[in-house]
């Protein structure tokens, strides 16, 4: 049956026991269900309806990451003073304000699409996911939730808890969506870049893609091949950055932009990303 | 069937039906209230808003069970109120409403911003309005009536 839980001990204990689709904020799942107006939504599983589990309603600054529950509207995150600049800019892009009230990050990794524009930033900031159940839980890296378009490795006793963001700082970040209308845009291609840059130094470059692959790219061996660097000599390289992700950059053809277009707004977007460090 | 009970125009009320009915189907079926109105279906027009805790939320992607224990203000319970007044005298004055079919969810975006920043900029004004749709006005009557309303409702927010 379905379920409305008041503790999140009790909606383990459901997850345990049944099988339950997670409904958090509902701006996916409901949609992904809809059926006709004024009938009930034809959900294929049970439902362990979230949205009023106040007691995973959180954000926690400890020394080493910020802490959010999974029940955190995008709204919250946008008063919070701690929640990270390039995370909070990302939110911004997403929809209308109707939806960042009720919306989720928690949602954004549960519905594992490869041009959320969440998630992006949780693979740029090196994010880590809480999976919790009635037996425990586990601390599982954002790649390794994600693995393609709709697929994730979270086990169906399980639940996402809170999401953490190691406190780091950087020189720069940069985030850029390229879409439609903005409140109801999915994105065509995304970026999320960050940089620290020391005496000059290039000490550390992410990159993240969004919308070019089954899941955001970011590749760790790339970054570090153009560590140390002087600043003005990533930028004298761009283009082979831009090269270093052509392997990478497989973009779909579908409904929103073709794959000719996505690969060079891709590369454009790497370049105005060193281009403005 | 489940009994869902929520505060409702500042009134304790208590609905039985399924949990996975969208909210604006309770809304306009169940407890006769039309204001909201189903425009797109998706999230994407703003016409069935409505406030949740003060907020703007869309009820057609919000089920019956988020809104347990929530408190819900509808177009109808808004329009009692002074801030409604003010709001409707500058959306006239402005010339702000053709058709009237959004306005509704205008009326209730206008709050949800105003509640939070009481003397909001055009920028944030329209950031405010990015998720309801008008297909009528060209949107900048709409503007200059939330900036006017701020202005003459100045201290009601
Ligand atoms: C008009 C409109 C515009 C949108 N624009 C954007 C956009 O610009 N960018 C973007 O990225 N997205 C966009 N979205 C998609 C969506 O709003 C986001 O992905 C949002 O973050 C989903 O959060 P939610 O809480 O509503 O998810 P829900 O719909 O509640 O859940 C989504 C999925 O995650 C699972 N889930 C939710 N919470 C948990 C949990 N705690 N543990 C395990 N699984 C969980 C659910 O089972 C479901 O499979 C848009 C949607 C709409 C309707
Ligand atoms: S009908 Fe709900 S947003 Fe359009
Ligand atoms: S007045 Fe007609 S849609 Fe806005």
């Amino acid at each position: 049956m379905n379920k409305i839980p008041e503790s999140l001990n009790e909606a383990l204990q459901y997850l345990k026991e049944g099988t339950y689709d997670v409904l958090a904020g509902g701006t996916d799942i409901m949609l992904k269900n809809r059926g006709y107006a004024e009938a009930p939504v034809p959900f294929k599983k049970n439902m362990l309806y979230i949205f009023n589990l106040d007691e995973l309603r959180y954000i926690a600054t400890h020394d080493e990451h910020i802490a959010i529950g999974a029940v955190t509207s995008y709204a919250s995150m946008l008063r919070h003073p701690d929640v990270p600049d390039i995370l909070k800019r990302s939110i911004r892009q997403i929809a209308g304000p109707a939806l960042r009230h009720v919306a989720t990050l928690a949602g954004n990794i549960g519905n594992a699409s490869p041009s959320a524009d969440g998630v992006l930033v949780l693979y740029l900031l090196d994010a880590r996911i809480i999976l919790a159940s009635a037996d425990g839980e586990r601390e599982v890296p954002i790649e390794d939730v994600i693995t393609g378009p709709g697929k994730h490795t979270i086990r169906p006793e399980e639940m996402i808890k809170e999401i953490r963001l190691p406190r780091r700082t950087f020189s720069n970040t940069f985030f850029k969506k390229v879409g439609a209308r903005k409140a109801d845009a999915i994105s065509k291609t995304s970026l999320a870049g960050a940089a620290r840059l020391h005496d000059n130094v290039v000490e550390e470059l992410r990159i993240a893609i969004g919308a070019v692959n089954v899941t955001v790219v970011r590749d760790r061996s790339i970054e570090a091949s153009f560590k140390g660097l002087t600043l003005e000599d990533l930028k004298a390289r761009v283009d082979e950055v831009a090269a270093a992700y052509d392997s990478l950059i497989r973009p779909i053809d579908d409904q929103r932009s073709n794959a000719r277009y996505r690969k060079q707004v891709s590369f454009n977007l790497i370049e105005a990303f060193i281009r403005q460090l | 069937m489940a009994e869902v009970t929520f505060t409702l125009n500042g009134e304790e009320v208590t609905v039985d039906k399924p949990l996975n009915m969208r909210f604006l189907d309770v809304l306009r079926t169940t407890l006769d209230l039309t204001g909201a109105k189903e425009g797109c279906g998706e999230g994407e027009c703003g016409a069935c808003a409505v406030l949740l805790d003060g907020r703007i939320v869309d009820t057609c992607i919000l089920p019956l069970a988020s809104v347990a224990g929530r408190d819900i203000v509808t177009i109808e319970g808004y329009r009692t109120t002074e801030r409604f007044q003010v709001l409707q005298n500058a959306f006239v004055k402005e010339g702000a409403v053709q058709c009237g079919i959004c306005i509704p969810g205008m009326i209730i975006a206008a709050e949800s911003l105003l509640s939070e920043n009481p003397d909001p900029s055009d920028d944030a004004i329209r950031t405010a309005l990015s998720g309801n749709l008008c297909r009528c006005t060209g949107y900048n009557m709409i503007i200059a009536a939330i900036r006017r309303a701020a202005k003459e409702g100045e201290g009601l927010w």
